[in-house]
């Protein structure tokens, strides 16, 4: 309704019935999608997402059985196999269309579960305050300090069964601290400006407090936050599975590196092996920062480019 | 008469600091407001207005002393606060600071209304509406709609006085409600307090630095000096025959408009002088026995080094000064004098 009406007639839309009595952030976002459009990183960085999304749900049913020995060694692209076939003889394409799924679901699973443990220890230390966030708050220091990688690979290692859940559940432990603190510092802030005191006089409870008054303000910070743990996760995946840790009966785009650099397609010159899969990481990779870039050309006053309007003198 | 609609008796508030002592922002500090009446609270930054607003509001533990919600002694429980909370609301210095960047003008009222039973769901617009027409927000229909980032700083005090003013409280605390202000709408919104305290009874307490609207705005003032109350009395008799030095300190401090360049200069270097007496003073925060303002004052004297008491300068007017004490008690024995007139 927001959308069609906007297109009508823009300036109805901003100010005229469209705006809620209520005042929802969706409901916002819903009105301000006009201008979320206008900028052109934010879209481009969208279109490439969704086409990576779309072939991940829909990609699996379309194509071949991606372990299957179907042609011959080490070919190169033809019509029949477009990206060429393995060492052992497997269609390249299958299997980078059906690795699609399995890193997404890595990246996007990670950075939720990160988020929300950031969430909520960095807001919820930060509103209550006293000896609650000193304890988070070193919680959050003692995990920061770990040094990452180390500790995946060590406990990776270790865990090489049960598809992927032992590896997205590795790299959200490892990666929420940082942004946990900085939701805190962020809480602190918020949490005596006037506006949280004045709904304190007003009444409201403590939860709502939280949600209601002070999340809003930090919606930017957890969205970007998610988006970049996404790209962290996706990251750190392929670089594991390069490494060979973890499970590497899944397919995604770092296991298919893994195996490539096992049957040495670099010094074989098989580029069709190994430039596919490093090329949709990095795809996927810049789509989500610019996504959050776009946001936050949007979101953020001082970057906003001012567009004169078409069509008017 | 009927008895004061909030009564503070003895309130102090102390604040743990990292090195040192604790300091104590309100001492001892004992005031009544009644329905219908404007009681001016005056004094520099740091004085302690605030922290007794915060106090009053329930946003802050007090140390000691208690708080009577019409008549009856009011506690930190939970229900307790509650039952405040619908009697005694607060309006906020910074109208740029209490109003939620995210949500509309419309939200900012309804959930007071809702919270305290004042409006359902059904009827919640039209009661936001009607508050924004009792604060003068026309046309209130689309006011409603509106974000704070897209009203003025006048209207958003309007906003925040008529959110206030949803619980229909007896008690309105304003904490400086105009100094952020452009001085062109000052006198709009404390005329809008004072139209407000008189159709609504409301018992209301203003926070200033500015001597001039207190007399004009409040039936009494209370000047305030380091967490302690120094002065108090009917707003024309503590304005026009400030008895302690401090607020002659004050009144002498406000900018004339007919004052000369050479008189201005005189004032501006006084006054650098008492400000870097003043930091000098906030270093040393031991509280002790004398008279807090002797190191500032013109008419320091020996027996300012014991604490002085209150003493009637006329009738209803107390200053806590030896000024007034007409025989000097000996040096050590403060046998505390007898209030005279």
């Amino acid at each position: 309704m927001t959308i069609a009406s906007a297109s009508t007639s823009p300036e109805g839309a901003r100010w005229g019935s469209v705006r809620p009595t209520g005042g929802g952030v969706g409901i916002r976002l819903l009105v301000g999608s006009k201008r979320l459009l206008r900028s052109r990183r934010l879209v481009l960085g969208l279109v490439v997402l969704a086409f990576f999304v779309l072939v991940a749900l829909v990609g699996p049913h379309l194509v071949g059985d991606p372990n299957a020995f179907v042609g011959p060694s080490m070919a190169g692209p033809s019509a029949r196999f477009w990206l060429g076939t393995t060492m052992p003889g497997q269609n390249i394409f299958y299997q980078l269309v059906d690795s699609t799924s399995g890193t997404l679901e890595v990246g996007f699973v990670a950075g939720a579960i990160a988020t929300l443990v950031s969430v909520v220890i960095g807001i919820g230390g930060g509103f209550v305050g006293g000896y609650v966030d000193e304890a988070l708050a070193l919680f959050s220091n003692v995990i920061l300090v770990i040094p990452g990688l180390p500790l995946i690979i060590v406990v990776a290692s270790y865990v090489r069964s049960g598809g992927l859940l032992p590896t997205i559940l590795i790299i959200s432990f490892t990666s929420w601290a940082g942004y946990a603190r900085v939701l805190r510092g962020q809480t602190l802030s918020i949490r005596n400006r006037d506006y949280v005191l004045a709904a304190r006089v007003a009444g409201e409870k403590a939860w709502r407090i939280v949600f209601v008054e002070i999340l809003p303000s930090e919606l930017a910070i957890i969205v970007s936050n998610f988006i970049f743990m996404v790209v962290f996760a996706i990251l750190t995946q392929s670089t594991l599975a390069f490494l060979g840790i973890g499970d590497i009966s899944t397919l995604t785009w770092g296991n298919m590196l893994n195996v490539a650099n096992n049957d040495e397609a670099l010094t074989s010159g098989a580029w069709w092996w190994f430039v596919p899969p490093g090329l949709c990481i990095a795809l996927v990779g810049t789509a989500l920062a610019l996504i959050n870039f776009g946001l936050d050309e949007v979101l953020n006053p001082r970057l906003r480019v001012y567009k004169a309007p078409k069509g008017r003198p | 008469m009927t008895g004061p609609a909030l009564e503070v008796r003895r309130l102090t508030v102390d604040f743990a600091q990292r090195s040192g002592p604790r300091l104590r922002a309100v001492d001892d500090v004992s005031l009544a407001l009644r329905s219908g009446k404007t009681l001016a609270l005056v004094g520099e930054s740091g004085s302690g207005k605030s922290t007794i607003v915060r106090a009053l509001g329930r946003l802050m533990k007090p140390s000691a002393g208690e708080i009577l919600l019409g008549g009856k002694v009011s506690t930190l429980h939970r229900s307790d606060v509650r039952e405040y909370r619908r009697h005694v609301q607060l309006v906020f210095q910074d109208p740029f600071a209490s109003l939620n960047p995210a949500h509309t003008v419309a939200h900012h009222l309804a959930r007071p209304l809702l919270l305290h039973g004042r409006a359902t769901r059904h009827d919640v617009t039209g009661k936001v509406d009607e508050l924004l027409r009792s604060v003068n927000l026309v046309p209130a229909g689309d006011v409603a709609r509106m974000y704070p980032h897209e009203l003025s700083g006048g209207q958003r005090q309007r906003v925040a006085i008529a959110r206030a003013l949803a619980p229909a409280p007896d008690v309105l605390l304003a904490d400086e409600p105009v100094s952020m202000l452009d001085v062109s709408i000052r006198l709009e919104i404390l005329n809008l307090l004072d139209d407000l305290k008189s159709q609504r009874d409301l018992a209301m307490l203003y926070v200033t630095h500015d001597l001039a609207t207190a007399r004009h705005f409040s039936s009494e003032i209370i000047v305030m000096y380091r967490g302690e109350i120094v002065e108090r009395g009917p707003s024309d008799e503590v304005i026009l025959h400030p008895a302690h030095p401090y607020t002659q300190l004050l009144a002498s401090a406000a900018p004339m408009p007919g004052a000369t360049r050479a008189s201005l200069a005189a004032a501006r270097g006084t006054r650098q002088k008492a400000r870097a007496a003043r930091d000098a003073e906030r270093r040393e925060v031991t509280v002790d026995a004398g008279c807090k303002f002797r190191r500032r004052c013109l008419h320091a004297m020996p027996e300012c080094s014991t604490r002085p008491c209150d003493v009637e300068t006329a009738p209803g007017h107390t200053a806590r000064c030896w000024l007034y004490v007409k025989a000097a008690p000996p040096d050590a024995d403060v046998a505390a004098p007898t209030r005279r007139g």
